[in-house]
């Protein structure tokens, strides 16, 4: 059966693909294979991207999503007890990080925002090291080159073009592959923003830049609803998936709190890209249940009463429902991946507090690949002005 | 040795970059079938297909920026923004990613994109066309800024610029592409990140870049009929500045003039006056004098004439000095 055309399968389905910019109720167009009540839906197209996905699977997907929430309360609070400068919570996003980052394969390349702490579990970033980022380290983190997951990137947007552009390597390097080739072993990329950054101009010029050079790359949004303090409402006044249309490549709206659904929607995607169909943007419904970063206080834009509707389609809750209810876990695996969360927290506490720290002297050979006399000067004067210190002992600083 | 213009030495440059690199790419509006709006990518094209040579949308933060993802990926892109004031939709990607990525990677990750931004006035063309915003990229550490003022240099310095592992602005002078000059196509121009004595003498310095060189050597020949020898630095590199040299020079002339298009006040002859003043306080028999634009937008083509430094403003300049 020929999958790859997902967006006339929607059609077909009739319900609006928002790349035909038709539909107005935003949920009918919404992809979800799991419901906020655990059940276990279908759906003519995407089920068959999730057909070997079993109950290991399923509780990998559980355990990642656990252990994600867990570091993000870990890191919360560690900011408030004065060791991190800042954290940035992710809680009500596992679902769509985790769905997203289990789509892609080890070759891939990852572009995130900031808040891709479960995507940066997928590909295997040892949590301790992000945090060197938050503590002030590094301004990088971790390497990009092990795990092919780019280092954070603060300016809303900017890595977007980043993706498209590594993309359109990618589509060099792969000219002449063949579909089978192309198929086990075509790289993809993924670039993430958020709802806030669908405005910047670097959004709509990286899929401007990619639908026009057909590049192998899918947006992924989470539209958690709030750019910091403003709702959603005011960055657009259609779905985020509805302006693929204009870019003349598919937008899918999917439950970014159903892991199985991005998953399914990802793969989708990434199968797509990877075959030389071109871009995707998806939109993944989800919600920032915490603050915006450490320095956001949420109660002065939003009411509890906002926050409730979202809080019955937890994500991890959602999940832990429908494995109880089809016997797939029991009590003993979700105390086993309390502990393992506790005892990996544990690890990043204590390998946080023990950064050994950073030196001013790195910095100035960081900034030039090649040697450069202003920096050599500016390293010498300060190698000899700190030298002058060094018979006063740290205390007269 | 073979006779070109600047723009067809910079034509050649590139060439040799796309067919001794697999990896290089150029990347711009109209550079394909047009071949730039001044014609520098002309042919090219046909020769290395629209792979290498790419028509791009319009769009320059775009064009930086996937051309920063393109060197992520091993590529060595070189990217055309049209016009001097038609960079700043580029000017975050350039200054808050390109500059940075490999200081924030802790040096694991290089990003060698060239970009190229033919710049300066003297043209009489429209607003945004006759800029010169070298200052404001040489403020950002983690770039490389050149500009060559002769053929040789623009054969030479592009390749040099698409070889270096680290970003690199170069300023074309484009109301100098036309300047004819010999090309010594086997013998490399020095290193891109120093700067030149092209003309030697015992009275005075002055320091120019770009469209301004040939200016100042004008300048230089006009005051030897008040009997003083001038000695004219060519910068070529804004970011490093070569500070070694032009202090050797102003050690052995004691004074110094700075000129440049872009305006005076934050421009690079306020940052060669001070370092000047720090290494060759002693030495210096008059104050260092800039002469450079007003603090003004770029004014319109029937005054800029006016606005420029000119032969007369740089013998005006020495004027000044040696009466000090």
């Amino acid at each position: 059966m020929d999958r790859v055309d997902g967006s006339s399968a929607r059609a077909q389905d009739g319900r609006s693909d928002a790349g035909e910019g038709v539909g107005v109720d935003i949920d009918a167009d919404l992809v979800q294979l799991l419901a906020p009540d655990g059940t276990l839906g279908a759906d003519p197209v995407y089920s068959a991207y999730v057909g070997d996905v079993d109950a290991a699977m399923l509780r990998g997907f559980y355990r990642d999503m656990a252990l994600t929430r867990r570091f993000d309360a870990e890191a919360t609070a560690l900011q408030r007890q004065g060791q991190l400068a800042l954290w940035v919570p992710l809680r009500g996003q596992e679902a769509a990080q985790i769905g997203s980052g289990r789509a892609t394969r080890p070759n891939d390349y990852i572009f995130p925002t900031y808040r891709e702490h479960g995507v940066a579990l997928t590909r295997d970033v040892d949590f301790p090291q992000m945090l060197r980022i938050f503590r002030g380290i590094s301004n990088g983190g971790w390497d990009p080159r092990e795990n092919n997951f780019h280092m954070y990137t603060m300016v809303l947007a900017a890595q977007l073009p980043h993706a498209t552009g590594y993309a359109m390597g990618v589509t060099r390097d792969q000219a002449g592959w063949d579909r089978a080739r192309l198929e086990e072993d075509g790289t993809a990329v993924v670039a993430y923003f958020g709802d806030g950054s669908s405005s910047e101009g670097d959004a709509h010029e990286s899929m401007v830049f990619a639908a026009s050079f057909n590049a192998p790359v899918v947006f992924f949004c989470q539209n958690n609803q709030w750019a910091i303090s403003v709702p959603f409402s005011v960055q657009s006044k259609v779905p985020l998936a509805r302006r693929a249309a204009g870019y003349g490549i598919p937008g899918v709206r999917v439950d970014g709190n159903d892991v199985l659904a991005v998953l399914a929607v990802t793969r989708w995607a990434l199968e797509r890209a990877r075959r030389g169909e071109g871009p995707v943007l998806i939109e993944a419904q989800t919600y920032r249940m915490s603050a915006h970063t450490t320095a956001d206080d949420p109660t002065k834009y939003r009411l509890s009463t906002d926050e409730e509707p979202w809080a019955a389609k937890d994500p991890l809750t959602r999940l832990e429902r429908h494995l109880r209810a089809s016997g797939q876990a029991d009590d003993a695996f979700f105390e086993e991946t309390a502990a393992a969360g506790d005892e990996m927290a544990a690890r990043v506490r204590r390998e946080a507090l023990a950064f050994p720290a950073p030196s001013l002297e790195d910095a100035f050979g960081n900034v030039y690949a090649q040697a450069h006399p202003l920096i050599q000067e500016e390293l010498a004067w300060h190698r000899e002005y700190e030298s002058g210190f060094a018979d006063a002992g740290e205390d007269a600083r | 040795m073979t006779t070109m213009t600047i723009a067809k030495a910079l034509t050649a440059g590139l060439r040799r970059v796309l067919a001794e690199n697999p990896k290089s790419l150029l990347m711009g509006e109209d550079i394909g079938r047009l071949g730039g709006v001044y014609r520098i990518t002309e042919g090219l094209i046909d020769e290395f297909g629209t792979d290498r040579v790419v028509d791009s949308p319009l769009a320059e933060s775009g064009i930086v920026g996937t051309s920063i993802g393109l060197a992520l990926r091993g590529y060595t892109p070189i990217a055309e923004i049209q016009f001097d004031g038609f960079v700043f939709p580029a000017f975050n990607q350039i200054t808050t990613q390109l500059a940075k990525m490999h200081a924030r990677s802790e040096g694991r990750l290089t990003v060698p994109v060239v970009i190229r931004i033919p710049y300066g006035g003297g043209i009489g063309s429209i607003e945004h066309h006759s800029e010169s915003p070298e200052a404001l990229f040489a403020h950002t550490a983690g770039l490389r800024i050149i500009t060559p003022s002769t053929a040789n240099d623009a054969y030479w310095m592009i390749q040099q610029a698409a070889a270096c592992p680290d970003p690199v602005i170069v300023f074309e002078p484009k109301r100098r592409y036309w300047l004819k000059g010999e090309v010594d196509t086997e013998n490399p121009a020095p290193d891109p990140f120093t700067a030149q004595v092209v003309r030697e003498g015992t009275d005075a310095t002055i320091v120019a870049y770009g469209p301004l060189v040939p200016v100042a050597l004008a300048a230089a020949e006009a005051a030897v009929e008040d009997g003083r020898s001038i000695e004219v630095v060519d910068l070529r590199s804004i970011s490093p500045i070569d500070f070694d040299t032009v202090t050797a020079s102003v050690l052995k002339t004691g004074r110094l003039i700075v000129t440049h298009e872009a305006p005076t006040f934050g421009g690079i002859g306020g940052e060669i006056a001070a370092r000047v003043s720090e290494r060759a306080f002693l030495s210096l028999e008059a104050p260092v004098i800039r002469v450079g634009g007003f603090h003004m937008p770029y004014p319109v083509a029937k005054v800029e004439e006016q606005y420029l430094p000119d032969i007369d403003k740089l013998l005006e300049a020495l004027d000044r000095s040696f009466a000090y």
